[in-house]
């Protein structure tokens, strides 16, 4: 078998077996990543020398028979993530140039397990985008298609998993960053219910919806990476002190009982026809493993996309004010005075989609615009929980598209905001209700594009929702075929 | 026409943590700069704030200290601002549903009856960093930041206006100051602003119930001060309505040197905050046990002590408020009560002697060489009549400078009381066969005389005579 084809489990039991070495893995996936970066474009930053340095001390660990499953698996993180010493640009011209000098908490978690980082994925501007257009570092193309986009914000970390320029990724997913680039790219992707992993240092763009997940090429693989990542972490307040399941020990336990409810809002005219299709036939498999389906409504949906776009950019246009050019990233050489040093220091430093969301946050906070705004906003959050919490009171999960269409072409909405909002339309609800959803790969366009289904669980229910998704991988093939990149 | 002031004043209290409110950083002052920071502080990307529980027991005792109530469910907000010594572009405080709300403190102005002064809130928030501008890198036009003092806890009390007069100004933020340093949670030094004050001043007609528009004084770092700021903007806003002007509503800017307050920015100048609830921060939820155990850790309150001192020790009011003046001026005086018994004599000791010598050699109480037991010693050999007062004030000073207790003193410079009467008599007579004329004088009735032979004979014993003995024996002699 391939090299670069192997998941984590594959690749854990050919390094515990010795018949591969970590160096030989990350030799050969640093040379994959070579061969199709100029027409991914998944990376930012590639650290080759750390990678290999990395994996020799692995290949030790391992001799010595103390090998954890991560130990020498080659993987790569969206560059959100803060890791010591090596560049972390969060997408952003303004963080062209920082080197954090510490790491983040998940991160520190993979890296401890014996993790080798082979680099900093391409991800939208800041997490904002759905496309991964808005990156400073140029665009990063779908390995099905590379006239199309890859989703995003964590575009890098799908395209790299799809393009096996990684074994797996760690994404974040605001509004559906991880979820919607891993539908459009045919992998696992797994937003966890907001709390479950810690988002110490993880550069922050909308501090109450953000959530840090894993992007693989199975369910076994996700539920791995998310066992490894999650747990409280007293950095973080708003991580939760609730333990960690063996989410391993219940993936084969199948769905026969499992109630699954469609919500109704979620399956509505003018669904793209090749979306449409992956759904039924997703239900009729899951009918077929002995699952039953509930109708169900979550009447506040339509509110969801106005709802986030006032309380994530609100967030944000406080959460990124910190970045004006004072103790670290770019700073302008063209300004007079402080306030003005500032001031052109982030007009230089940010990109367009970036200076649009600030605008738009600013305006919903300010004075006399607050209460019709954002407490508005929160409270409409609120109504959307409550959908949530009713309508889990009649099923396990939700099924449900992932995105309206499969991956759209590069530059076809980038100059629409609107149109580009409205991709999420289907991931948003879940980061505004907290709880936790999964996508996966459930089928493929006539164009041959990947089509992601969506399987929403209760909050810290990702127990149910790995396991729903195993069962489902079980009995489809759709995970097993690879990009033609 | 005449007019009323109405004040309030909101001050900030910078709290005797070790560490800072949202990271482990140390807030010792007088660091090198940026030596104390972290990413929290520093306010690098992903860094997350995490809240010290110190500064939260803190802040319960002060509100329980001034009558507030304490907020079940209070909530950190984010007010927003740019400036270059605000690492984040925004300061984590409290906005709406602040820690302590609506509490009281009863102050005093001499010749006024007793006002309580309502308390519209406490609330917790971080210290921004400073701004050092001059030579730092060979250019002296160079700005630095030292974010050493970012993210310090501070509690600012907001006041209702209720306060009518500078006086009443500044009696109730010396009440407040007394409280927090009472309480060890701010070391009450406003020259290095851990304890700083804003002023809301407008002025109103005498009889009117609308208030004026108000002008906010800002850093206001003494009493004095205070007391300046306040009574020259009274007076520039009476002058300016008086001349047909109207008060706008602005920041002004008190400077000391020449007593005035100037304009810094108007209302529309000023900043729109943007305050809206931390995402980073959960709600912090304090229950009822929480509030009781801060309750009995409590110290006893000044205005307990004082009214303790003045039921059970009998001591007159001027001398409680001298002696509760710190909490531990008043542990001072209690343990040499407790040595010694007699409360007034302690006490005056304790306001004349002990606070001269302090004042004189710029110490502290809580670094009084001599101890309460040892001047309990010293006042009981008055009381037996081994030394004078008088004597005692020198062995006071000798003790003050070698620590030793005041019988060895008393000893080692045999300064023991002369109450023998022979002795005394053989003085007396030296002193009148030398001062033949002043006899004369004193017993034609010039009876004035008298404190001279009493001064000569005190000298010529080296002031070891008793002086009621002295006086009794000189009496007879010169009347004979």
């Amino acid at each position: 078998m391939n090299i670069i084809d192997m998941t984590i489990h594959e690749l854990h039991a050919a390094l515990k077996g010795k018949q591969l070495s970590s160096v030989e893995a990350t030799t050969a996936m640093l040379a994959r990543i070579a061969a199709v970066e100029p027409q991914v474009g998944s990376f930012i930053t590639v650290t080759s020398e750390q990678a290999l340095a990395a994996a020799a001390a692995a290949d030790q660990i391992i001799a010595a028979g103390e090998c954890h499953l991560l130990t020498g698996i080659p993987l790569a993180l969206k560059d959100i993530f803060l890791t010591e010493g090596i560049r972390t640009t969060c997408g952003s011209r303004i963080l062209n140039n920082f080197i954090p000098p510490y790491s983040a908490t998940s991160w520190e978690k993979l890296r401890d397990r014996g993790a080798v980082l082979l680099g900093k994925l391409n991800q939208d501007e800041f997490a904002m985008g759905s496309s991964n257009e808005s990156s400073a570092f140029g665009v990063t193309r779908n390995p099905w298609d590379t006239t199309c986009i890859p989703g995003g914000s964590s575009g890098g970390s799908a395209a790299a998993v799809a393009a096996r320029q990684a074994v797996a990724t760690l994404g974040t997913d605001t509004g559906g960053s991880i979820r919607q680039p891993a539908s459009h790219c045919g992998c696992v992707g797994l937003k966890p219910t907001y709390g479950r992993v810690s988002r110490y240092g993880v550069i922050a763009y909308a501090s109450s919806l953000d959530q840090v997940g894993p992007l693989t090429r199975d369910v076994a693989d996700c539920a791995a990476m998310l066992e490894a990542v999650a747990g409280h972490d007293p950095k973080d307040s708003t991580s939760v002190d609730t333990p960690v399941p063996n989410y391993a020990a219940t993936l084969t336990h199948g769905v026969k009982g499992l109630k699954i409810g469609l919500p109704k809002e979620y399956f509505i005219e003018g669904l793209d026809p090749d979306v449409q299709k992956a759904m039924d036939a997703a239900i009729e498999t899951y009918r077929r493993l002995g699952a039953e389906f509930v109708d169900i409504s979550l009447p506040h949906t339509g509110y969801a996309v106005a709802t986030y776009y006032l309380i994530a950019t609100a967030e944000a246009s406080s959460n990124l004010a910190r970045y004006e050019g004072v103790r670290f990233g770019h700073r302008s050489n063209k300004a007079e005075g402080l306030i003005d040093m500032m001031t052109k220091s982030r007009s230089e430093g940010f990109g367009a989609e970036v200076k649009r969301r600030i605008m738009l946050g600013t305006y919903a906070l300010s004075s006399g615009y607050y209460d019709a705004y954002y407490v508005k906003a929160q409270k409409v959050r609120t109504l959307i929980m409550n959908d949530f919490i009713t309508a889990f009171a009649d099923v396990d999960v939700m099924l449900t598209p992932v995105a309206p269409t499969p991956a759209f072409k590069i530059g076809e909405k980038i100059n629409d905001p609107l149109q580009m909002y409205l991709s999420d339309i289907f991931t948003i609800p879940v980061n505004l209700a907290g709880t936790c959803a999964m996508s996966l790969p459930a089928g493929f366009s006539a164009a041959g594009l990947p089509v992601g289904l969506q399987l929403i669980g209760k909050p810290f229910g990702e127990e149910t929702i790995l396991r729903a998704g195993y069962a489902f991988e079980q009995a489809t093939e759709w995970h097993t075929r690879k990009a033609t990149i | 026409m005449r007019y009323q002031p109405v004040i309030g004043l909101e001050v900030h209290v910078q709290l005797l943590t070790g560490t800072k409110i949202f990271c482990g950083c140390s807030t010792t002052f007088g660091a090198e700069p940026n030596s104390q920071t972290c990413p929290v502080c520093l306010g690098l990307p992903g860094a997350l704030p995490v809240l010290n529980r110190k500064v939260v027991e803190f802040a319960i005792k002060a509100g329980i200290s001034t009558n507030c109530s304490i907020t079940p469910r209070s909530i950190f907000a984010r007010k927003n601002y740019f400036y270059p010594d605000l690492p984040k572009g925004y300061q984590i405080s409290q906005f709406e549903d602040p820690i302590c709300q609506h509490g009281w403190l009863d102050i005093t102005v001499e010749g006024e009856e007793t006002k309580r002064v309502g308390i519209t809130r406490i609330h917790m928030e971080e210290d921004a960093g400073k701004l050092v501008h001059g030579d730092l890198s060979g250019r002296d036009d160079d700005s630095g930041v030292d974010l050493n003092r970012a993210c310090t806890p501070l509690l600012e009390v907001v006041s209702e206006p209720d306060l009518r007069s500078s006086d009443e100004a500044v009696s109730y933020l010396k009440q407040l100051h007394q409280i927090v340093t009472w309480l060890g949670i701010c070391d009450g030094n406003m020259e290095e602003g851990s304890f700083r004050c804003d002023a809301n001043v407008s002025v109103m007609p005498v009889g009117s119930d609308t208030f004026g528009t108000r002008a906010e004084i800002k850093n206001v770092n003494s009493f004095k001060f205070v007391k300046q700021a306040i009574e020259y903007e009274i007076l520039r806003q009476i002058d300016l309505i008086e001349d047909g002007g109207t008060v706008v509503q602005e920041t002004r800017l008190f400077d000391p040197n020449s007593g005035k307050t100037r304009s810094m920015r108007s209302k529309e100048e000023a900043h729109d905050y943007r305050y809206f609830p931390d995402p980073d921060l959960v709600p912090l939820v304090i229950g009822d046990d929480w509030i009781e155990r801060s309750r009995r850790e409590l110290p006893e309150l000044p205005a307990q002590r004082r009214q303790r001192f003045m039921n059970k020790l009998g001591l007159p009011p001027y001398d409680t408020e001298v002696l509760t003046a710190s909490r531990a001026l008043a542990d001072y005086f209690e343990a040499g009560v407790t040595a010694h018994g007699n409360a007034k004599g302690v006490g005056n000791w304790v306001m004349g002697e002990i606070t001269r010598a302090l004042n004189d050699s710029g110490t502290t109480i809580e670094n009084c060489p001599v101890t309460p037991v040892q001047l309990a010693e010293l006042l009981k050999l008055i009381d037996n009549g081994t030394i004078s007062g008088k004597i005692a004030k020198t062995v006071f000073d000798e003790m003050w400078k070698s620590g030793k207790a005041p019988q060895t003193i008393v000893e080692e410079q045999g300064l023991v009381q002369v109450s023998d009467s022979g002795a005394i008599e053989g003085i007396i007579d030296e002193i009148m066969a030398a001062n033949a004329g002043q006899v004369e004088e004193y017993r034609s009735g010039k009876e004035k005389v008298f404190g001279f032979f009493v001064g000569q004979v005190m000298k010529a014993s080296r002031g070891k005579a008793n002086p009621s003995v002295v006086n009794e024996l000189l009496l007879n002699r010169l009347k004979e």
